[in-house]
């Protein structure tokens, strides 16, 4: 291990020590912050009850929904629009500003159109996470070298020993990022949505804890959530680590 | 590859005004194209799922001029500026220092990275505990959404200066206040108003679901409130306001960010 990440766990455990004590000595108002020990306390409690652990079930469900329909769905409009480079000029524009319009306006739109399910959650997570995917796939399409079409002219590759031998690979550091952050996407989408409106799930628990003042029951669910979140980024990370770790060159 | 044309200056003149005309066109018929769409969907669903572009408008007009508007709409301006001035400005200066000092860089990037992608919603109990309610808190939940990119995007420009650049700051024996202001930020601008870019757009995010939440005033109460009465057409209203601000604001720094990086050396 190097010394910097070395300095960031003994940082990260600093500031977890610092918060303690002053949580237990009283210079934190013990009704806003709880010591971290007592969050992991109320996150074992959580995960012990039979409805908390449907609860966040039911969350990854969604988003694992969301970020599947979000991959597919962008990198094959990516692909479209890489073709039709006349709409692809013309949409640049609303692309770049569309994560400055608050999605989550429009959950009521969905309600209607769905009901009250977890569709309106998915559909949340999917239009957050997908414009993510659709840029990065363009990024990756236009950075495919134009030797490699060439070479693939010449020999005369079909279109799906094409996409496999030359897209996928040329472009994978791209697409990558564009799943790293439907990921992410996916999961602020469909946590926001419960919070808002739903009545179930991960968002709408913290928010039920919130409203009854259980503190304890609280920050364990939050613990949980970020704890989950970041594992998931963690070996997202590792995996691309490797695979630029056997791309040569770079 | 018809490159040589280009040599004769008034003919790449006259094509390139050609293709300013045909992007305009192309950028009408989206607008076009997205409206008759939002007009079918209104008809498909119906008017009370969603309401049509002309009633929205009309319905907009008439919030507008309401006399509670600009209440609201100076409550959610003043929290939104002051969230994006501390955003910009904590973030440009913390940024400038994790890119210059790389171990300290080194050390938070991966936090700042795991912070940046976490649902930061589920904090607004903490917020509200810590800042109770009112306009603190909104503040609050915006600088904790636009911070971070900020950060981010700083850090990553600083560190990509060419060295040359910093060799010849130390060369000439710059201060560090003034290495910063005629060397490093005018190197890493345009890196650094991408980042703003992206900082504008979550500090608005932020603030809208912090006013969702911790406010009795402000648009985003205005639209939690129409949402729990189910009043699809101050939502969409309210909704078609903030996407065109947005974007609105968004093509501007996107624009200023275009012009930067084509002026921008080697």
């Amino acid at each position: 291990m190097n010394r910097a990440s070395l300095i960031r766990i003994a940082l990260l455990f600093g500031a977890l020590a610092v918060l303690e004590w002053a949580c237990r000595y009283g210079y934190v108002s013990r009704e806003a912050v709880i010591p971290p020990t007592t969050m992991l306390q109320g996150a074992w409690r959580a995960l012990a009850l039979e409805e908390t652990r449907a609860e966040i079930l039911w969350t990854l469900e969604n988003v694992a929904i969301s970020l599947i329909l979000s991959v597919v769905v962008g990198s094959a409009a990516g692909l479209l629009l890489h073709r039709g480079a006349r709409l692809r000029r013309a949409l640049d524009p609303l692309l770049a500003s569309y994560y400055a319009v608050p999605t989550f306006v429009f959950y009521p739109l969905f309600i209607v159109l769905f009901g009250l399910n977890r569709w309106p959650l998915i559909a949340i997570g999917f239009l957050f996470a997908v414009v993510a995917v659709i840029i990065n796939t363009l990024d990756g399409l236009a950075r495919i070298p134009r030797s490699f079409t060439r070479t693939a002219a010449v020999m005369r590759l079909t279109p799906a020993q094409y996409a496999l031998h030359i897209i996928l690979p040329a472009a994978a550091p791209w697409l990558f990022t564009g799943v790293k952050f439907a990921v992410a996407y996916s999961f602020i989408g469909v946590i926001a949505g419960e919070f808002v409106v739903s009545g179930a799930g991960m968002g709408h628990a913290i928010a039920f804890a919130y409203n009854s003042f259980d503190n304890r029951m609280m920050y364990g669910l939050i613990v949980l959530l970020f704890a989950t979140v970041g594992s998931i980024n963690m070996l997202l990370w590792m995996w691309e680590r490797r695979l630029y770790a056997r791309r040569a060159g770079r | 590859m018809p490159v040589a044309q280009d040599a004769d200056p008034l003919l790449a003149g006259e094509r390139a005004e050609r293709r300013r005309d045909t992007r305009t066109l192309d950028a009408v018929l989206l607008f076009v194209g997205l409206v008759a769409l939002w007009q079918v969907g209104s008809v498909v669903l119906g008017r009370e799922a969603l309401p049509s572009p002309v009633a929205t408008v009309g319905k907009l007009t008439a919030i507008m001029s309401d006399e509670d508007f600009p209440r609201h709409a100076w409550e959610t301006a003043r929290a939104f500026l002051t969230a994006l001035l501390i955003s910009l400005i904590a973030g440009l200066v913390i940024g400038l220092a994790l890119g210059a000092h790389r171990l300290s860089g080194e050390v938070t990037e991966p936090i700042l990275a795991a912070l940046y992608s976490i649902p930061k919603i589920t904090l607004y109990p903490v917020i509200l505990l810590l800042f109770g309610l009112g306009i603190s808190a909104k503040i609050a939940f915006g600088v904790i959404h636009g911070i971070i990119p900020v950060i981010l995007f700083t850090m990553n420009a600083v560190r990509n200066i060419r060295a040359v650049y910093l060799r010849s700051a130390r060369a000439m024996r710059l201060t560090l206040a003034q290495t910063a202001t005629t060397i490093v930020i005018p190197a890493a601008l345009p890196e650094i108003v991408s980042g703003f870019r992206v900082g504008f757009a979550l500090t608005l995010l932020g603030t809208l679901i912090g006013e969702m939440f911790a406010s009795q005033r402000g648009v985003g109460y205005m639209l939690v409130k129409a949402m729990e009465t189910g009043d699809t057409a101050t939502v969409m209203s309210l909704a078609l306001l903030l996407v065109v601000l947005a974007t609105a604001a968004s093509a501007a720094l996107l624009a200023l960010d275009r012009r930067l990086r084509r002026y921008a050396l080697p």
